[in-house]
């Protein structure tokens, strides 16, 4: 037996829903019913002929995925007369074919998916182009104030697209109407109809504004009409008060263009000069003393000696007492400390000062700075990855180093890792080889070297990376010992 | 006499439009449904209109004030030109973000200003319009605002509370660029804000330890602007630029703004019709290194001069290069391998990747995710289609080329 089902059809899916597993209980096959609205020809005879098989016994219950529920949602919307068959040939085909949804390139799944989106950009596009004008306040109320909107959308979405501009419009009334059905929020409640409504006439001196704001940021050297009218088809222009423009924007582009090029520019105004002269007379900062360590850092802090300079956020240069008895030096700035402008302020420079803390030396006694005062790295993503400098960055960086030493004069420097060792000596050796013991340099100062925090954090063995943390603080240990 | 509000309306408009963003997304979810208030911001931007020039308009995209005491050249407002003046008073701007969203023409405000004696006194104005917006009015839509990287840290920090995102442009790909055209500005100055802004981020997204909430500081993330074709830079150079910033910053985006004209422009600059193509090509190649897969040296190298192919976009361009590596068998390649196909995007791969494991695609199944099979015949294979050879073709890339066309003058 065929039945044939009438539907309201204006983006309800209870109805369908309904009707739908009753048919889909009784295994009825698709080919088999036949589906209609309201507003079809054949369908004035409105419901008379709207029945529901009853269920076949022992059929299973109707289990769909949920992602089909919410894909049978947006399809209801559609204005295709089809979507009701699709719709229940993919839900029979469901009961089999769990799996049905996830093959994409289904012709089917394609097809539903397609109306979806329809709807979904339809959605989208209610949300976008929706205008309100203000109405008038009657003179002897005071309240809230009002707005009304008129709207025509391609599918059945009022009721969908609804919540959207109460989320949105909460402080005042406001009434959407359109030939698919209004929705109106007072504050309290949001009432839908899926009853046409008809366009009002409506006025709002404020869409002047938004005209002068839509000619103003429209910039006419880089015309391409193609695009707009590919995001903004025209058929919502008549209800969009800035549209009227657009002819006359189009049209005067390139005259304006022309314009522009051919007038060369003009003589400074006043203004101008009396700023220059202004940013003239403004005094220089006043700067450190020469030949202290803050003019040292201060001068470091426009340095272009090697190219790393462009690429780092800024030179990171040494801190601590300029007086300090003890230095610390370090291969390069990394990440966090690039940012922060700090030596040591990274993950290495929470473990160096978690060990110190350990053995009893006090951060605040040392001076810490690296080789080279710049990050290099290498950019991978979101990410930064540290890249080793190379022996003529090292190099011209050992200009600041010496001076730093020269200033700061410690009894006690300590290189960390081989890129601090060859920037003090200008020897590439095994760290291990000069490693733990204190070494007598050619100016009197006692150097002593060990490895770079950063290479315990490396080492993937937990047992080894236990091993070599108790080797470093030792090393530590013995620092403290030479310092005091 | 006094202008009026839309006479400087269309002075400050006009004076904004030069900046490329007018993103709204990417923010927290919101709304203004239980709370009261208005606004709300979902996730996805919504554009409410566009332009003739094909831009999109979410937000309203003003100046606080033209008047400038920078002279950069590149710049409509620059303190040498002789272009109309105007401003606007707080109110004001809180007045028109308001009306025009209730008319529901805009997401939100984007502010950016004129530098007006002091980089401090600039960024205190605009830090009142955004907090008189969210706590006098609870307006609860998109605020952008444009930071002045000389501006104290404690205004970073209170913009970042009421705005969604912040943003500072670095104008120019290279140090020396911004000193020729920007003499005022310091690009040393614009990293560290840049990096300040970042460290804020994550310290503020930490959960406190009392109440295990994380706080929000624009939430939307910092991006930033290049101009593209004022001085003399490259593509690689560009791109590289933008590898480092996205590195470095951890920014949602880099825009790409071509040089376009500007009236009473400084004789330093060209003269020329904006570079569309080129800026679309070099926004091409920033998505093939975020979310493709590929290393900027990979989509730059394929020119001598550093060049991306204008008549070609830079994947086919890339394919094109690496003929030994195509086709690939969309039934078995791997989804890093998919998305370097030209004509498959980042959503095709993934419906690829699901419906194949039902059954063995055939062209037609691609045809009906959409996939333009002209352009992917070439470079793959699937049940029933073999390219006889067509990547060894010496003519391949002919037939993807533009027809030619008539050049005209500006």
């Amino acid at each position: 037996m065929r039945y044939r089902f009438s539907l309201r059809g204006r983006g309800d899916p209870t109805e369908w829903r309904e009707a739908a597993r009753a048919f889909l209980l009784a295994g009825i096959v698709p080919d088999f019913v036949e589906w209609r609205t309201m507003d079809d020809a054949d369908g004035l005879f409105g419901f008379d002929d709207n029945h529901r098989p009853p269920p076949y016994p022992d059929h299973p219950p109707a289990n769909v995925p949920a992602a089909f529920v919410k894909l049978a949602e947006a399809v209801l919307c559609h204005s295709d007369p089809t979507r009701f068959a699709l719709l229940y040939r993919m839900l029979f085909r469901l009961v089999h074919d769990r799996h049905l949804l996830q093959m994409a390139s289904d012709a089917d799944v394609v097809a539903a998916r397609r109306m979806a989106k329809s709807v979904g950009r339809d959605y989208h596009k209610m949300t976008a182009f929706v205008r309100f004008k203000e109405l008038p306040m009657p003179a002897d109320l005071a309240g809230r104030r009002r707005f009304l909107a008129w709207f025509e959308p391609d599918h059945f979405i009022v009721a969908r697209v609804a919540p959207f501009f109460q989320r949105r419009f909460n402080d005042m009334d406001w009434l959407i109407a359109t030939p698919k059905g209004s929705a109106s929020w007072d504050g309290e409640t949001l009432r839908v109809t899926d009853e046409p409504a008809e366009k009002p006439d409506l006025r709002d001196e404020t869409d002047e504004l938004w005209r002068t704001y839509y000619a103003s940021i429209f910039n006419p050297a880089r015309l391409k009409v193609k695009m707009m009218t590919k995001e903004m088809p025209k058929k919502y222009w008549k209800n969009l008060p800035e549209a009227e423009l657009i002819p006359s924007l189009i049209a005067n582009a390139e005259a304006n263009v022309m314009d522009m090029a051919r007038r060369a520019a003009s003589e400074p105004l006043p203004f101008h000069h009396r700023i220059q002269e202004a940013a003239a007379k403004v005094p220089a900062a006043p700067k450190a003393p020469a030949g202290t360590i803050a003019a040292l850092k201060e001068e470091a802090r426009s340095c272009t000696r090697c190219d790393i300079y462009c690429r780092a956020t800024q030179t990171v240069f040494g801190d601590g007492p300029p007086d300090a008895k003890v230095m610390f030096v370090g291969e390069q700035p990394g990440d966090q400390e690039d940012l922060a402008g700090r030596p040591f302020v990274g993950p290495a420079g929470k473990l160096f000062n978690d060990v110190i803390g350990e053995v009893g030396i006090d951060r605040n006694s040392l001076y810490i700075t690296n080789a080279v005062k710049h990050f290099k790295y290498e950019p991978r993503g979101k990410r930064r990855i540290h890249q080793k400098p190379n022996m003529g960055e090292v190099r011209q960086c050992r200009w600041w180093l010496t001076q730093e030493l020269e200033l700061v004069k410690p009894k006690l420097v300590v290189a960390m890792g081989a890129t601090a060792l060859f920037a003090l000596t200008d020897m590439r050796q095994k760290l291990e080889d000069v490693r733990g013991e204190p070494i007598a340099m050619e100016d009197g100062r006692t150097l002593f070297v060990t490895v770079h925090p950063s290479y315990l954090l490396r080492i993937p063995d937990e047992g080894r990376k236990a091993e070599e943390l108790v080797r470093f603080r030792e090393d530590m240990n013995r620092i403290k010992r030479l310092a005091a | 006499m006094k202008k009026s509000l839309k006479e400087r309306l269309a002075v400050l408009s006009d004076a904004a439009k030069y900046d490329a963003s007018c993103a709204s997304s990417g923010t927290v979810k919101r709304d203004s449904s239980v709370s009261g208030g208005l606004g709300s911001t979902e996730g996805s931007g919504i554009c409410h209109a566009y332009a003739p020039d094909g831009r999109c308009i979410s937000l309203l995209k003003i100046l606080l004030t033209n008047f400038c005491i920078y002279d950069c050249a590149y710049c409509i407002n620059r303190s040498s030109s002789n272009v109309e003046r105007a401003r606007f008073t707080p109110e004001e701007v809180v007045w028109l973000t308001l009306e025009f969203y209730r008319r529901n023409y805009i997401e939100g405000l984007f502010l950016s200003s004129g530098i007006i004696r002091s980089s401090d006194h600039t960024m205190e104005e605009m830090v009142r319009i955004a907090r008189d917006l969210r706590t006098v009015h609870n307006f609860r839509g998109y605020i952008h605002l444009k930071t002045i990287p000389e501006a104290s840290a404690h205004l970073i920090e209170e913009a970042g509370l009421y705005a969604d995102r912040l943003s500072i442009n670095i104008e120019l790909p290279t140090d020396a660029g911004i000193g020729k055209f920007a003499p005022e500005k310091r690009p040393d100055n614009i990293r560290r804000s840049m990096g300040e802004l970042r460290l804020k981020m994550e310290e503020m997204a930490d959960p406190t330890l009392q109440t295990k909430r994380r706080k929000k500081f624009a939430p939307a993330g910092q991006s930033t602007q290049m101009i593209v074709g004022a001085d003399g830079a490259s593509d690689a150079t560009i791109l590289g630029t933008s590898a480092r910033l996205y590195g470095s910053y951890g920014l949602k985006r880099v825009y790409y703004s071509a040089f376009s004209p500007i009236p009473d422009s400084s004789k330093n600059l060209p003269l020329i019709k904006p570079p569309l193509m080129r800026e679309h090509r070099l926004y091409q190649a920033d998505w093939l290194y975020r979310f493709y897969g590929f290393d900027i040296g990979e989509i730059t190298s394929t020119q001598s001069d550093g060049m991306l192919d204008l008549d070609l976009d830079p994947k086919l361009v890339w394919a094109l290069g690496h003929r030994e590596q195509f086709p690939v068998d969309v039934n078995k390649a791997e989804r890093e391998i998919l998305l370097r196909v030209p004509g498959l995007g980042t959503k095709t791969v993934k419906s690829i990747l699901s419906a194949r494991r039902f059954r063995r695609l055939r062209l037609e199944d691609l045809k009906r995710l959409g996939v333009s099979l002209k352009k992917i015949q070439p470079f793959i294979t699937a049940e029933g289609w073999t390219p006889h050879r067509l990547v060894d073709r010496t003519d391949l890339s002919a037939m993807f080329a533009p027809r030619p066309e008539q050049l005209s003058l500006l």
